[in-house]
């Protein structure tokens, strides 16, 4: 059933004080933008949905995806993706590794998944780039390897923290189109935290504020 | 039936100790127990010219069946608490050390501790080759070697001078007193307790001190203060004059040949009358060194081996103890090329073809020939050392 | 899983259990119990022959002051050209120079210090060739009865360690920004440094630095080198005493050694108060806010003194080389008269087999230590099982309470337990100290590595385990392999306990070098020295190599 994400009376607390509440559904598809000044918990949220919160917190509440309760499950189980402001990209393997390491394990083969790597490399303008060095892409092209990572990885969500903010007012644009896109076509509900009304607008989305 | 238990008990403790160790008495059967056995012989390392001879000493071990490890320390005592560690937790058979290089102090101690296994040594055969008469294998320092262990060469305090740099060494401690304050800095001696700078001390107290009887007993039966008087008064005299001012010692013999060569003194000792060739032929010294002895004699003494009491190997040690005393060993130890430490057997017993193989030895100019050598002192009581290290280091020793 | 939870526990286990019944093992001759040679009467007896012995005040004094002179000569000297260098190429060029002098052992480069310095040393005889000396001076300058060269020979050691923890622990404190802060501010650079980043940096190097206060109290080979004997440090007094053919001894000398232990207990709390007056005297000094502009004449002194410290180990080793191939050398030659081989030739085939097991308990001993270590690291992170202040103390015991403290005691336990005088056991006992070293060379890069990494693997579907084995592990190859290199370092350099629990079955190169140097002879000391060096110095060599083959299309690795 591919209902989305559902946060339901999700409740963090830190000592007792409570830090963010939040009641949200996003729709496969969609985007849903969460705004705040900083130290709002926009990035605790994220960590929780993600299942890397701190154990200093407390939380309260359910996270739903497609209709089934995650909220206990580890990370690794969850098949939620994240982006975050770096790319991230892992500086030992290559290019070509990276995204291997993200391609899902149910395709089996290592034609296959060569194939698979390839066309996902073709389709972000990056054909040829399997054995290059990460270090030596430009920011841009990392932000498009980086989605391609999360994208092979077949989550049922994604989540942004902030992954536009490093790249410079050109690229911003074009990646943020790009990410929107391909979400959209593969109807994945997302989770953006911004503090750029641009992003927001882009997202064309709900938007909640924190912290306010 | 109780007597007969009581006879068939005492009977098996009795002949307990005959399973576990082996009687020198019987040779055939120590030396067929020995065949296959290692045998590990815990000996000082520092010095590549013994090194060198233990190794060898090993190829005739092996000839016999013996296999011969040469576990290298920097100080005896290193044996000795290892021996005492294993008896403290209790390992009275299968320990790890089988021969032990041992005199004087390391070896009242043990004998006093039962740590040592014997008596053993005075059933070797070859025991009988060397000389009933010397005193100083029958007496470690005037303690009674009671057979516990077996002698393998004989030392004596022998100076040594660069005859380029001082033609006319002093030959006296009273010379040796106005020749280092005419030229202070030039002379030292290892830092008490070492071995070999105890036996400076001793051997000056020796030539200050008419009473040589008082020195045969116990210290505590003589008049300490009285005998070390002048010692003490010639050692007040002599510190200010001697290198770095006595604020610091060198901390074993082999670095007064190190000093000499540095040109830092002029004077050095060692127990090894050949230690001076042998240093030339190293490339430390100059050919120009040459050896002297004090008029009067100097000290000398034998070097030991023992077994301990819970020996791995006991059969394999005493192979090995004969094999140190025979004529081809003491022949080649007592070769300056080799080594050159005093032979222990009483040479003009020999037989000819024995006999042939020390007169071929030659000794270098560095080297005194055996007449040269001059009379050995006996050693005092090993109590007389105790008392003179305690009181040389309360005086000197920790006052700078 | 549960296993990896249990990492900690067992590793303090490993570390502090030996340690504590070794210890147990000498309290009971200092109280005066020793039934192998028939004493079972406790009492204080041995406590007062202590007392008696006329040099002990200035052999507790000596300790204590060349233990503290040398810890706060080699941390000030390291926080200076920290504070003058760092960022600048100057610094990277000292930091590679002094890097490798850490594998160089404690004794090779005093050693090679002590020829150097002597009055028939290397420098004194250049002296000699120009003032025309024919002999040397008689001045007392190795052995000096304050014990400054014994300090100056243990600084040379400490401060490669002492940068090296600094090193690791500074990229996390983002000094650059706030050196540029400081500087935007009017600060001169060593006063700016100073301010905003020793107190930031101290804490996470204090451990290292109660680690090196302890070694310099309780060293023994390089005080016997380098320092005075009369009288000596009390721990070579312990070592005299435990050498002495009077068994009795031994009892004094347990007692001694119980008396370094408070010692060196002492010595850290004295430090401790130290740093709350630096503490407060710093506070004050930084809200005055004096910029110190003028600070060329400090950088230019602090540049001086760590290039003259890695000059000192570097042409002492050179010297021991020399040696080791030299024919006749007197006093004022500056180099042999001939050139021989000899040494070499008979020293080599010798050192062999030493070597082959120097090199097997060197890379057991730091494969359990690392295991151990990973283990407990990978715990903290996965189950935030951080380990306390404590937790931390303890792990540090070994290297404060003085090996001649537990290790007699650890002996006798092997000896119950049969397995003395065998390689395993040499082995555990080599792991006790390796374990701590691996810690501290591993522990920061290790948690500063960017967690995000992890979070990014998992939610692409990653186990922890998998985290660690593809992640981790291989980013952070270059600091795993510094600190195996530290922990070999650290057990080809170990004397006691090879001795001790090696029973003179087990040969390494520095038993067997300490062996052949009794007799003083310094050819065959350069022969050994060099050897032990190149032993200690090569997984060092592999751990610059290694990272740099395996990543040399990875930019972003190659530089750590």
């Amino acid at each position: 059933m591919a209902d989305g994400l559902r946060l339901e009376t999700l409740e963090i607390r830190l000592g007792g004080r409570c830090m963010v509440a939040l009641d949200a559904h996003v729709a496969p598809g969609e985007v849903l933008t969460v705004m705040g000044p900083s130290g709002s918990g926009k990035s605790t949220l994220l960590a929780a949905i993600t299942g890397a919160l701190d154990p200093a917190f407390a939380l309260s509440g359910r996270i739903l995806l497609d209709g089934e309760d995650v909220t206990a499950l580890p990370t690794e189980r969850r098949r939620i993706g994240i982006l975050f402001q770096d790319e991230l990209l892992f500086p030992h393997l290559s290019v070509g590794g990276n995204l291997a390491f993200g391609l899902t394990p149910s395709l089996r083969g290592r034609a296959a998944r060569r194939k698979r790597i390839d066309s996902a490399l073709q389709e972000i303008g990056l054909e040829g780039f399997a054995a290059r060095d990460p270090a030596t892409l430009s920011g841009g092209q990392k932000a498009r390897v980086a989605l391609m990572r999360t994208l092979l990885a077949e989550p049922r969500a994604l989540l942004l923290d902030e992954p536009f903010s490093r790249l410079d007012a050109a690229r911003r644009g074009q990646i943020r189109e790009l990410v929107f896109a391909r979400a959209k076509a593969q109807r994945l509900p997302v989770l953006l935290v911004t503090h750029d009304r641009e992003d927001a607008c882009a997202a064309g989305g709900a938007v909640i504020e924190l912290g306010a | 039936m109780k007597p007969m238990l009581a006879a068939a008990a005492l009977a098996a403790a009795l002949a307990m100790p005959a399973l576990a160790d082996p009687d020198p008495a019987d040779w055939d059967a120590v030396t067929a127990e020995a065949q296959g056995q290692t045998v590990y012989w815990n000996a000082w390392g520092g010095s590549d010219v013994i090194n060198d001879f233990i190794t060898w000493i090993g190829e005739q071990a092996a000839e016999q069946g013996v296999t011969l490890e040469h576990v290298k320390l920097s100080d005896t005592a290193e044996a000795v608490s290892r021996v005492l560690a294993e008896k403290t937790a209790g390992k009275d058979e299968g320990g790890a050390i089988d021969l032990i290089w041992i005199n004087g102090e390391n070896f009242a101690s043990m004998k006093e501790q039962d740590l040592l296994f014997g008596p053993w040594a005075e059933a070797l055969p070859n025991r009988a080759l060397t000389d009933p008469q010397n005193s100083a294998l029958s007496a470690d320092f005037t303690v009674p070697t009671d057979g516990m262990e077996s002698p393998w060469g004989m030392a004596q305090l022998v100076f040594f001078h660069d005859s380029a740099r001082l033609p006319e060494p002093p030959r006296t401690m009273p010379t040796l007193l106005a020749w280092a304050q005419a030229n202070p800095g030039r002379f030292t001696f290892p830092q008490p307790p070492d071995f070999l700078g105890a036996t400076f001390l001793k051997q000056a107290l020796i030539e200050f001190s008419p009473d040589m009887m008082a020195l045969e007993g116990p210290v505590e039966d003589a008049d300490y203060e009285a005998t070390t008087a002048p010692l003490w008064a010639f050692m007040d005299e002599l510190t200010p004059n001697l290198w770095r001012q006595g604020r610091a010692y060198p901390q074993n013999g082999a670095r007064l040949v190190q000093l000499m060569a540095d040109n830092e003194i002029d004077i050095g000792f060692d127990f090894n009358p050949n230690a001076a060739s042998n240093a030339i032929a190293n490339g430390q010294l100059p050919d120009s060194v040459r050896s002297h002895v004090h008029d009067g004699g100097t000290l000398g003494n034998a070097s030991f081996v023992a077994i301990p009491y819970n020996a791995n190997a006991k059969a394999g040690a005493m192979v090995v103890a004969d094999i140190l005393l025979s004529p081809e060993a003491q022949a080649r130890m007592a070769d300056p090329e080799v080594w050159g430490l005093g032979t222990v057997l009483d040479v003009a017993a020999l037989e000819p073809e024995q006999l042939l193989l020390f007169d071929r030895i030659e000794f270098g100019p560095a080297t005194l020939k055996p007449e040269e050598l001059g009379e050995t002192l006996p050693e005092p009581h090993p109590s007389w050392m105790v008392k003179l290290e305690e009181d040389w280091t309360a005086r000197y020793g920790v006052a700078q | 899983m549960s296993l990896l939870r249990r990492a900690p526990a067992l590793t303090l286990l490993v570390m502090l259990g030996p340690v504590l019944a070794g210890l147990a093992g000498t309290l009971l001759p200092a109280f005066g119990i020793m039934p192998a040679l028939g004493r079972v009467e406790p009492g204080l007896m041995p406590f007062s022959e202590l007392a008696a012995w006329p040099g002990l005040p200035r052999a507790v004094a000596l300790s204590l002051g060349t233990g503290l002179g040398s810890t706060l000569l080699a941390l000030a000297l390291t926080m200076l050209i920290c504070a003058g260098w760092q960022g600048t190429r100057a610094f990277r060029w000292l930091e590679r120079a002094l890097s490798p002098l850490l594998s160089v052992p404690h004794a090779a480069a005093a050693f090679g210090l002590a020829f150097l310095i002597a009055p028939s040393g290397w420098v004194a005889r250049a002296l000699a060739q120009l003032l025309g000396w024919e002999r040397p001076p008689d001045l007392l300058i190795l052995q000096d009865p304050w014990g400054l060269s014994l300090i100056a020979g243990l600084v040379v050691k400490e401060l490669p360690f002492l940068l090296l923890m600094t090193l690791a622990a500074l990229p996390a404190l983002r000094p650059g920004q706030s050196l540029a802060t400081a500087r935007s501010l009017g600060y001169g650079r060593s006063a700016g440094w100073l301010k905003t980043v020793f107190p930031r940096l101290y804490p996470q190097i204090r451990l290292p630095v109660y680690a090196v206060l302890a070694f310099s109290m309780s060293v023994v080979d390089v005080a016997l080198i380098l320092g005075p004997n009369t009288p000596p440090t009390l721990a070579v007094q312990v070592l005299r005493w435990m050498n002495d053919p009077d068994l009795a001894l031994r009892l004094r000398a347990a007692a001694g050694a119980l008396l370094q232990l408070v010692l060196t207990l002492g010595a850290l709390g004295l430090w401790r108060l130290g740093e709350i007056a630096v503490a407060r005297i710093g506070r004050a000094w930084i809200e005055a806010g004096g910029r110190a502009r003028h600070d060329a004449p400090l950088r230019a002194l602090s540049f001086g003194a760590g290039a003259l410290s890695a000059l000192a180990i570097i042409l002492g080793l050179a010297a021991l080389g020399v040696w080791s191939v030299a024919g006749f050398w007197g006093f004022p030659a500056l180099l042999p008269d001939a050139f021989t081989a000899k040494s070499w030739m008979k020293q080599g085939p010798q050192l062999l087999s030493p070597a082959a097991d120097t090199a097997l308990i060197a890379l057991v001993a730091t494969g359990v230590a690392l295991a151990l270590v990973l283990a407990c690291l990978e715990a903290e992170h996965r189950f935030g099982l951080r380990p306390s202040a404590r937790a931390l103390w303890l792990l540090y015991l070994p290297l404060i309470v003085p090996q001649i403290a537990f290790l007699p005691g650890l002996q006798i336990l092997a000896l119950v337990g049969g397995v003395d005088g065998t390689i395993t056991a040499v082995i555990a006992a080599h792991v006790i100290f390796v374990l701590p070293y691996v810690f501290l060379s591993l522990a920061d890069p290790y948690r500063g590595w960017d967690r995000r990494n992890a979070i990014v693997g998992h939610a692409l579907g990653a186990s922890p385990a998998r985290v660690f084995w593809r992640l981790r592990l291989p980013m952070l190859l270059r600091p795993v392999l510094t600190a195996v290199a530290v922990g070999c370092a650290v057990s080809v350099g170990q004397f006691l306990p090879t001795l001790l629990l090696g029973g003179g079955r087990v040969q390494t190169l520095t038993t067997e070098a300490v062996a052949l140097a009794s007799g003083g002879a310094r050819r065959v000391i350069g022969v050994t020295a060099l050897a032990q060096t190149a032993a200690a110095f090569l997984p060092f060599a592999l751990a610059l190599l290694i990272p740099a083959l395996v990543w040399r299309n990875r930019k972003g690795l190659k530089h750590g």
